[in-house]
């Protein structure tokens, strides 16, 4: 059976996650939502911790941890206290930080935080494919029934709620799909380089589009991409898996980024000459 | 107001609106109804309340106390003040203009020739000029065939001869449709001419009338201070009288200027 084979078993969660990445990237990318999907990604670690403290299944806990952290974020946001970003600064180190803590405390554990942080290949089980899939399915259904409000509110929030869109249960969505797809993605890329499949997919995929969804199958294509190269290079460099897909996935947006820039310089001067 | 008009041609009006922010008051007692077939215009200095008592009117903010009336079943159509499209979104015209509303690309398309902009209906939003850009929007709003149409500052980003040009446009809109406008502005000089009736906002409302009565008002004098004094120059009836003719011939020119720098 393939799924007896470890990299099989990687490569089927890694282009599972691609899929869901690809589409939601875009919008951490639209929404300039970066550092909220990095705040949301080291709270994982807590939810991990709190996972094994408490003995309840770790991605379940990761989820719980991870959702808590979008509502508690989208309420805070509403004072003025401090910036945004000040707050996502704290929450995203504070929970980070206290997550080692707790996993420190517990003396008993015996886990591997490497794994935990940049993914590792050799740890996809059978049932994590299924978690990748299950959850991946639910999220992108989710998102194709808020693809279109969304993507109003991206635009412009008060005309899209001027012309009827329901804009706060949309964005609270939007968040809660990011805590999900975290806490899914999470054994194959690693706490700490979750958000950069998020955004570098998307990112390079801007070049190719001229549309909102090509720019999101684009997307899934770079980051299904990168997986398979990533892993390929963890494999046979022994390399750990998340930073080598997340360095695939940085080399094509390297690539894309100066030929564009190539071009446009070739044609200013082709202009200017002529 | 002037006189009360009934609520039965009324679009839409707020009676006494007051909002509060951090103790501070930002509205302060606001009377305003908006007619049918009739241009009202709000100007006012920066941060004088403009945009958000546009905001209560459209319904995205609740006032502290007063009333909100809308007609049952009104339509309305909204170009925000600040929209600034980040290119890394790749959204074309046609994409834009359907984005809360599904329309057939005839729809679209129509709308866009009334603004004078149909060509751009595939282009890149953000490969439009300003002036371009606030045409597609005020279409956007068409779309939605509104009884109100809302626009603040509709006029940024655009050069002096484009302004007048989609003042130009706004009023014919108003013509065509019969639809009621309100529109925000802090710009005085080209808006007396597009407008019914203007209501000089500061947190307050200081003064409010046509607008060939407001400039005289001691109170828009102190407002706008040398700026009122430079638009008495010019005389008001240049403008106003878009029906004449001869006028129209006048005030065309600017406008086939601004469409050729498109």
């Amino acid at each position: 059976m393939i799924l007896d084979d470890f990299f099989a078993r990687a490569m089927l969660a890694g282009i599972g996650v691609a899929l869901i990445t690809g589409p939601l990237g875009c919008f951490i990318v639209w929404r300039r939502m970066a550092y909220f999907g990095d705040t949301v990604a080291h709270s994982a670690l807590l939810g991990v911790a709190l996972g094994f403290a408490f003995d309840v299944d770790p991605t379940l806990a990761v989820g719980g941890v991870a959702i808590s952290i979008s509502v508690l974020l989208a309420v805070l946001q509403q004072q003025r206290w401090v910036a945004v970003d000040t707050l996502l600064g704290i929450l995203s180190h504070a929970s980070l930080s206290v997550g080692l803590v707790v996993i420190g405390l517990l003396t008993w554990l015996r886990i591997d935080l490497m794994g935990y942080l940049f993914g590792d290949i050799l740890a996809v089980t059978e049932a994590d494919i299924y978690r990748v899939y299950i959850g991946g399915a639910v999220a992108l259904i989710t998102l194709v029934f808020l693809w279109r409000p969304l993507l109003a509110i991206t635009v412009h929030e008060d005309l899209a709620r001027a012309e009827g869109v329901k804009a706060l249960p949309v964005r609270l969505a939007l968040m809660i799909l990011v805590a999900l797809v975290i806490a899914v993605a999470m054994k194959i890329v690693g706490i700490l380089l979750i958000t950069a499949l998020l955004i570098i997919p998307a990112a390079t995929a801007r070049r190719f589009s001229s549309s909102p969804e090509s720019m999101a199958l684009f997307a899934i294509l770079i980051g299904m991409f990168s997986v398979a190269v990533g892993l390929s290079v963890s494999l046979n460099y022994d390399t750990p898996s998340g930073p080598s897909i997340v360095s695939a996935a940085a080399l094509c947006f390297v690539l894309v980024f100066s030929s564009h820039l190539l071009t446009k310089g070739v044609r200013r001067w082709l202009n200017r000459s002529g | 107001m002037k006189g009360d008009p009934k609520r039965s041609d009324l679009l839409a009006s707020v009676k006494h609106v007051t909002l509060s922010r951090n103790r501070r008051e930002i509205l302060k007692d606001i009377n305003l109804a908006i007619q049918p077939g009739r241009v009202v215009t709000v100007i006012g200095p920066n941060g004088a309340g403009k945009s958000t008592l546009v905001k209560v009117i459209l319904g995205l903010i609740t006032p502290s106390q007063g009333q909100l009336w809308r007609r049952p079943g009104l339509s309305v159509g909204y170009v925000p003040q600040k929209l600034n499209m980040d290119p890394v979104l790749p959204l074309s015209v046609h994409r834009l203009m359907t984005l809360t509303k599904r329309a057939s690309r005839d729809e679209v398309h129509k709308a866009l020739t009334e603004t004078g902009v149909a060509q751009r209906i595939d282009s890149a939003v953000h490969g439009l000029s300003g002036g371009e850009f606030q045409r597609v929007l005020i279409a956007r709003a068409l779309l939605r065939r509104p009884d109100l149409l809302v626009l603040d500052e509709p006029v940024q980003g655009v050069d002096f001869v484009g302004e007048a040009a989609l003042y130009k446009l706004i009023s014919e809109i108003r013509d065509r449709r019969g639809c009621g406008i309100l529109m925000v502005s802090h710009d005085l000089h080209v808006v007396m001419g597009a407008t019914d009736w203007v209501v000089c906002l500061n947190r307050k409302i200081c003064c409010e009338g046509e607008p060939e009565r407001v400039i005289q008002h001691p109170e828009y004098a102190e407002m706008f201070g040398h700026q009122a004094s430079s638009f008495a120059v010019f005389p008001h009836h240049e403008t106003s009288h878009a029906d004449d003719p001869l006028d129209e011939a006048v005030c065309d020119e600017p406008v086939t200027h601004g469409r050729s720098a498109l």
